[in-house]
């Protein structure tokens, strides 16, 4: 390979490019992260085992784990694989765009990211290892290098990473948002985009808000390590001998970065399903052979849902030391995204009902992310009740609430975007045989692992304790109770772990041998499937693209079931089927 | 050991505080809507897609808004329901007869400290801070209230009377947790948060550390012994001594 | 909703005046004011010809102000930061409420900074608008010289100057500071103090760079648009840093 064509292929500006790589990127973080929490699981629940090559697993071993699975999982997996993967693969075609709007700046936007993964993942060989205040960095353990191993030269490296993160991801979502208003082709209207290019929308108007307070909160944190200030140090603040003396009065509050963090932790949590929810209304409709029930509600709610994520953020603090007043008004804000949320499911509801899809994979993993949404989400009214949470905070009701959503329905819809797509990037079919039973696994073992964790949560057994047994005092019979359950629920874990090499298999067999996809194997509506918009077909490279009605027009009629893509003009269309079309007021 | 004892196993811990009852009561309605909830979807998801294949006119009132306004106010209700439990524990402060007790969390270990006969604490200084030499707290000998303040490490306190907890730490967040007691409140440096709450049963119950705080977060935990008033007295008056000396 | 499996008649059958050069692309003189894009039928999409003539100019200008608006979150953080700090007293054990606010002198001369970027706002603005001033770009698309940017690199590079001059001036004020013994780590509101006009001085500081990079563009660039590009967006840039300068510097003089 020459220097040219390295430079062409690996540090290309082309959207597909970048996208396959935003995606390669996600699947070895996906790796790394499932990795460590398989081995906190093992290590709960037999804590003498030894990691081959290193030893006993430390409690400080554990907390590293604990932080580089959240880190590696919420950022370099949840965020980049949707909004930048996937984003970049599928969304300018789906607007009927050849181009990203900046696409010098979208490979920039790949390569900071790739490097804030390499200096994230080098805290693990600094001295101290990485740091152990998980991903969330509660200061003073996060602003005082005496506070813990990891806690230096780890946390800042940490640091380093998460704000080239935030530049990377703030200038990737502009790029979204450019490309969204700027690029749409010839008739393609607000109302007439994909669901999936709302979720990409909303997602990457959240980034642009989120990302640069997380960015303002990582400057002061640093300042507060290096500088000698107090945003987030008390004065008289005495941690592990290390006394910190205020200057002239100087008092800060660790709840301030509480507020800065949440501010942005809670919108991430949004960037990450969102568009997980627009794949699953485009799928749900595609492989139902309907028209998405509800489209503008859906369009609102999206939208909605988006307003809400940025008002609510204190709800991770109804015990961290809020104004109980402002936990009441939090906890509305709470359960008032119970109701947009609600309406998605309605309508996906709505949208299979009486049907009869056609179940392929990608419509097993959208049906799946509507019952693991449904599962993960109706617990997140009894959270965000105050009272509730004093009981049930930092326990693993908690780890199971948002696993449920983020760690399943989010991957479950990642999933099946990979089924829906693999033919537009490889020009091959997965198998479905091997598909269906990666669903039926993953389904199983997801259920398997995260149901119990209620239960144990109920129980009281709280989050980021290195392990049950052992432990001196009430609390040390309280905890020895809950790990036989624990150990079902590792055993779930490595279950589900295992399924996932069916997938991966499915990949790399279906990559070399996998029948070979016609132009529009799905009967899909969307424009990412226009011939002229075809990755792999380049022929009708010229073609001008306009869209003449909104997505998912399917109807039965009696030669069977006809679909009208958003590219065909009417004259085009067969004039006799159209009366047939669900054409109902909604 | 079968799975079903290890579900036995997790139950919800023994309630033991006044507030409790009523946020279990709440706890549980919640637990049961949820599970009807997702029952119910997925029976009409399910039901749906098993069934034969119709075009229905559907009605975006019928299946969108009106399902929609009767989910809002169920959970309308249930949030009005939390907020006023919420409202009865946490908007006022606790009685004046309430018994005063200061919690310190500190890398990995709680604290507890009584005012003493002058029901004062006494000032504390994170220059004076000595665990080694029997002074975890940093207490200021210059200052005449902390002469009688007596710190112990295990939270002893009288049955059926109100408890009023002065929550500090010294170093990092910490998060105390009684799971008997319904309880659960950050201990955040550079604030002292007051939380009160009431003991109805006699035993020793679990504190825990609930939130992250470095290397021995999984072993910082105390004990909560609630014991009649006498016995409380007594165990008080003893320490109460040994401090004078 | 109506059904919208046909389109409007118009929107299907709009006409194109081939012979006027209406096809969307960048034949008729780049005084157009037609944007293209954005779903509104301009027929851009064939693949050969490029968008309307301000297209190009449009989307780096909506990216400048995405940027912009998260830049603005930025400091919305910090001064929230700022007022939240400035509040935070406590009540000591011995029941008295302290507040160990002392607030940060200004040093005089940042008057004088403030009216010197406000110039620079100014001739910035000018330069701006000298990029669009529409004899000249007929002048340049005709091919006779390159009137534009003779008249619009003395107003750039007086931004430049001015721009320094703001920066020496707050170097200026930082020293003052220095010397009164006031340093970054000296108080609650001298941290905010230097971090405040530090990041913005970086902020300008990339400024400056924006600018050079345009001074250079108009002299290196062949394309009428690129040059115009540049010098819009880092005039908005400026405008911003700019107006963002004023409510700072607001805060610091009579929020403190």
């Amino acid at each position: 390979m020459t220097l040219t064509s390295l430079r062409r292929r690996v540090f290309s500006t082309d959207h597909h490019v970048i996208g396959v790589e935003y995606l390669l990127l996600a699947l070895t973080a996906v790796v790394i992260g499932t990795t460590l929490s398989l081995l906190m699981r093992i290590h709960l629940v037999w804590p003498d085992w030894q990691l081959p090559l290193h030893g006993p697993i430390l409690p400080e071993d554990y907390l590293a784990m604990v932080t580089i699975h959240g880190t590696v999982m919420l950022f370099f997996v949840l965020t980049t694989a949707p909004q930048a993967g996937f984003g970049n693969l599928i969304l300018p075609a789906q607007i009927g765009s050849r181009r990203m709007a900046f696409p010098v700046l979208n490979a920039m936007s790949f390569w900071l990211t790739a490097v804030a993964l390499v200096v994230l993942l080098s805290s693990t060989f600094v001295p101290g290892g990485s740091p152990i205040s998980g991903w969330t960095a509660y200061p003073p353990l996060s602003a005082v290098a005496s506070a813990g191993p990891g806690q230096a030269m780890g946390m800042d490296l940490w640091l380093a990473s998460i704000a080239l993160f935030g530049i990377a991801a703030t200038i990737s979502s502009i790029n979204t948002l450019v490309t969204i208003i700027k690029l749409r082709c010839d008739g393609m209207t607000w109302e007439r985009m994909p669901l999936t290019v709302w979720g990409w929308f909303t997602a990457a108007l959240l980034s642009v808000i989120a990302f640069s307070v997380l960015l303002a909160a990582i400057l002061l944190l640093f300042c507060d390590r290096h500088a000698g200030t107090s945003f987030f140090l008390p004065a008289g603040d005495l941690v592990n001998g290390t006394l910190h003396v205020a200057h002239k009065g100087a008092n800060g509050s660790p709840l301030l970065w509480l507020h800065l963090f949440w501010f942005f932790g809670h919108p991430e949590v949004y960037i990450a399903i969102l568009p997980g929810f627009g794949v699953t209304s485009m799928l749900l409709a595609n492989f139902s052979f309907r028209r998405v029930f509800g489209y503008r509600i859906m369009i609102a709610t999206t939208l909605l849902i988006g307003l809400l994520g940025i008002l609510l953020w204190g709800h991770h603090m109804f015990v961290a030391g809020l104004n109980p007043f402002a936990a009441s008004a939090f906890s509305v804000t709470t359960m008032a995204i119970a109701v947009p949320a609600s309406a998605k499911v309605l309508s996906w509801i709505a949208t299979t009902w009486r049907s009869r899809p056609s179940y392929k994979t990608a419509m097993l993993f959208s049906l799946g992310f509507v019952s693991l949404f449904i599962a993960g989400g109706l617990t997140g009214p009894i959270l965000a009740q105050p009272i509730l949470d004093e009981y049930l905070h930092n326990t693993f009701f908690v780890v199971a609430h948002f696993h449920l959503i983020m760690a399943m329905a989010a991957v479950f819809g990642l999933y099946a975007a990979t089924y829906y797509w693999f033919p537009l990037m490889t020009g091959r079919m997965m198998s479905e045989r091997l598909g269906r039973w990666h669903f039926w696994l993953t389904l199983v073992g997801a259920y398997a692992t995260f149901l119990p964790m209620h239960l144990t949560g109920l129980a009281g057994e709280p989050r980021h304790y290195a392990q049950l047994a052992g432990i001196p005092n009430a609390a040390g019979v309280m905890l020895a109770r809950l790990v036989p359950l624990n150990r079902f629920i590792t055993y779930s874990a490595l279950f589900l772990a295992t399924a996932q090499l069916v997938f991966l298999w499915n990949v790399v067999r279906s990559l070399r041998r996998g029948a070979v996809a016609t132009e529009n194997p799905w009967m899909a509506t969307t424009l990412e499937w226009h011939p002229a918009l075809h990755p792999r077909h380049s022929a009708a490279m010229g073609e001008p693209i306009a869209v003449h009605r909104q997505p998912c027009q399917y109807a039965a009629t009696p030669s069977g079931e006809t679909f009208l893509p958003q590219w065909v003009p009417d004259t085009l269309a067969d004039t006799t089927t159209e009366a047939a079309f669900d054409t109902k007021p909604e | 050991m079968s799975i079903v004892s290890a579900l036995h196993a997790a139950r919800l811990p023994v309630d033991a505080s006044a507030h409790g009852p009523a946020l279990d009561r709440q706890l549980l309605l919640s637990l049961w809507i949820v599970l009807a909830l997702f029952t119910l979807a997925h029976v009409i998801l399910l039901g749906g897609l098993a069934a034969r294949r119709h075009h229905p006119q559907k009605s975006v009132w019928q299946i969108e808004y009106l399902p929609l306004v009767a989910l809002a106010a169920l959970f309308a209700v249930l949030t009005i329901r939390a907020e006023r439990l919420w409202a009865a524990t946490r908007y006022t402060g606790a009685s004046l007869t309430a018994l005063q007790v200061e919690v310190t969390g500190v890398q990995f270990a709680w604290y507890f400290r009584y005012p003493g006969v002058d029901g004062t604490f006494g000032r504390v200084r994170p220059e004076l801070v000595a665990p080694g030499e029997g002074n975890p707290l940093g207490l200021d000998p210059a200052d005449s209230h902390s002469a009688d303040d007596v710190v112990s490490s295990q939270l002893m306190l009288p049955v059926g009377r109100e408890v009023d907890l002065a929550i500090r730490s010294q170093d990092v967040i910490h998060g105390f947790s009684v799971p008997e007691m319904r309880l659960k409140q950050n201990a955040v440096p550079g604030e002292t948060i007051h939380i009160h709450f009431t003991p109805t049963k006699t035993g020793t119950y679990a504190i825990l550390c609930t939130q992250v705080c470095g290397l021995g977060h999984y072993r910082m935990n105390a004990n909560l012994r609630v014991v009649t008033p006498e016995e409380f007295d007594s165990w008080l008056a003893a320490r109460e001594k040994a401090v004078q000396r | 909703m109506p059904a919208i499996i046909t389109p409007h008649k118009t929107d299907r059958d709009r006409k194109r005046h081939v012979e006027d050069h209406d096809n969307g692309a960048g034949r008729r003189p780049p005084t157009d004011k037609r944007t293209g894009g954005g779903g509104d039928n301009d027929g851009w999409s064939d693949g050969q010809s490029r968008r309307g003539p301000h297209e190009r100019l449009n989307r780096y200008r909506m990216g400048i102000f995405f940027a912009l608006a998260s830049d603005l979150m930025f400091f919305v953080a910090i001064v929230s930061t700022f007022f939240v700090n400035q509040s935070a007293g406590h009540i000591d054990v011995y029941n008295h409420y302290v507040n160990d606010w002392f607030p940060t002198v200004i040093p005089p001369i940042l008057w004088l900074n403030t009216a010197v970027l406000l110039i620079s706002s100014v001739t910035m603005e000018i330069a701006r608008r000298t990029m669009f001033h529409e004899n000249d770009v007929m002048d340049e698309w005709l091919g006779l010289g390159k009137p534009i940017t003779r008249r619009a690199l003395p107003w750039l590079s007086a931004t430049i100057v001015l721009g320094l001059l703001f920066l020496a001036g707050q170097w200026v004020a930082w020293k003052q500071l220095a010397m009164q013994g006031v340093f970054f780590r000296s108080s609650q509101s001298s941290h905010f103090f230097y971090l405040i006009t530090g990041v913005h001085a970086f902020h300008l500081f990339l400024g400056i760079g924006a600018l050079l990079a345009a001074f250079v563009g108009l002299y290196v660039s062949r394309q009428l648009e690129t040059r115009q590009i540049i010098v819009d967006c880092a005039g908005w840039y400026w405008h911003a840093m700019g107006l963002l300068w004023i409510f700072l510097f607001t805060l610091l003089v009579f929020f403190q």
